[in-house]
């Protein structure tokens, strides 16, 4: 890898564009190429397609003898509806497992600076927060506000995309009683059963960092298991 | 997932001659992905993993010869190729690691 390569690919990282570096096993120039540019006529397009879609790297043989297509794509995100004690914690597991957290909360006594520091903050209602960010299948949504008005309407949304994760904090009561609401309001039935609820793998957490950790396990299992990963 | 490429390039920005052993093929059970990074320095510092750390010694030694040489390598490392470095991988996979200078 060349040191200007180095650079573009940490700067893309930063800016969440997604790149693939070709490298000639047997020698040769390296080339980087940019999702944004490209080029449909490239002599690759079509396994470099199938590497921005997948985000995996793999070895192809050519007439050139092997080339090595590696896949530099944004981190998956999450979505923390809910500046909490557990939010706190989440956002360090996240990132620890290369998965970029963004916290919501429109409460700004919560959703303080000082409480999270250098990660994302929207303190704005989940509707228009998660409106802006345009949620995607690389994104996943977990609601923690434990507060009716603020989770239902993050999981409206979430419902309404093709993220890879939702969960939401809460009891196997309070989770029916929530479906009730979603019910109400005109959410799709069929698919609430995208909801993880009670939130997180059933590991017996009982401290907020435990439930965090059960569900950066949950949120993990999804990712690496969902189509395409 | 790597941070071993941010702590590559603060070593580069300070100086020091690095190079980076990527993981481009594994057969069977593989502890680290294709596209996993080590980092390695001329002093034997390094930072990530090529695998769960059956051959990172073997691949810090061979990469301090790719920094003097500069010229990049292949290697393989597994059960079924034990003889090839005289390290294997204890978990009965295998794997290529292309090891190079930063240019």
């Amino acid at each position: 890898m060349q040191k200007n390569t180095l650079t573009a690919v940490l700067d893309a990282r930063r800016d969440r564009r997604a790149l693939v570096l070709i490298t000639p096993l047997g020698g040769g120039d390296e080339e980087l190429v940019s999702e944004d540019g490209l080029d449909a006529g490239h002599e690759h397009a079509a396994i470099l397609g199938e590497c921005f879609r997948s985000g995996r790297s793999k070895i192809v043989e050519t007439v050139k003898g092997e080339l090595f297509f590696q896949a530099f794509l944004p981190a998956p995100r999450i979505m923390i509806i809910g500046a909490t004690h557990i939010g706190q914690v989440l956002v360090r597991l996240a990132r620890e497992v290369g998965i970029e957290p963004v916290v919501v909360d429109p409460r700004t006594a919560f959703a303080t600076e000082e409480r999270f520091r250098d990660v994302d903050i929207i303190t704005e209602w989940p509707g228009e927060a998660l409106e802006k960010i345009g949620l995607d299948r690389r994104c996943g949504v977990v609601c923690l506000a434990h507060v009716p008005d603020i989770d239902d309407e993050a999981l409206g949304a979430a419902l309404d995309s093709d993220c890879f994760y939702i969960g939401a904090l809460g009891s196997s009561r309070s989770h029916a009683k929530r479906l009730e609401r979603l019910k109400e309001k005109g959410c799709a039935e069929a698919e609430f059963g995208r909801i993880h609820g009670p939130v997180g793998l059933d590991i017996g957490s009982v401290s907020p960092a435990e439930i965090a950790l059960s569900i950066i396990a949950e949120v993990v299992r999804d990712l690496r298991t969902a189509p395409g990963e | 997932m790597s941070t071993t490429l941010e702590m590559a390039k603060s070593w580069i920005d300070e100086g020091r001659e690095v190079a980076l052993a990527t993981v481009v093929e594994t057969w069977g059970s593989a502890p680290v992905p294709v596209g996993g990074h080590l980092a390695i320095d001329s002093k034997g510092d390094f930072a990530g993993s090529v695998s769960g750390g059956c051959v990172e010694a073997e691949v810090i030694a061979r990469a301090e010869d790719v920094i003097a040489s500069g010229e990049p390598e292949l290697l393989e490392f597994g059960v079924a190729n034990e003889t090839a470095w005289g390290v294997g991988l204890a978990c009965g996979g295998r794997i290529r690691v292309l090891v190079e200078k930063f240019g």
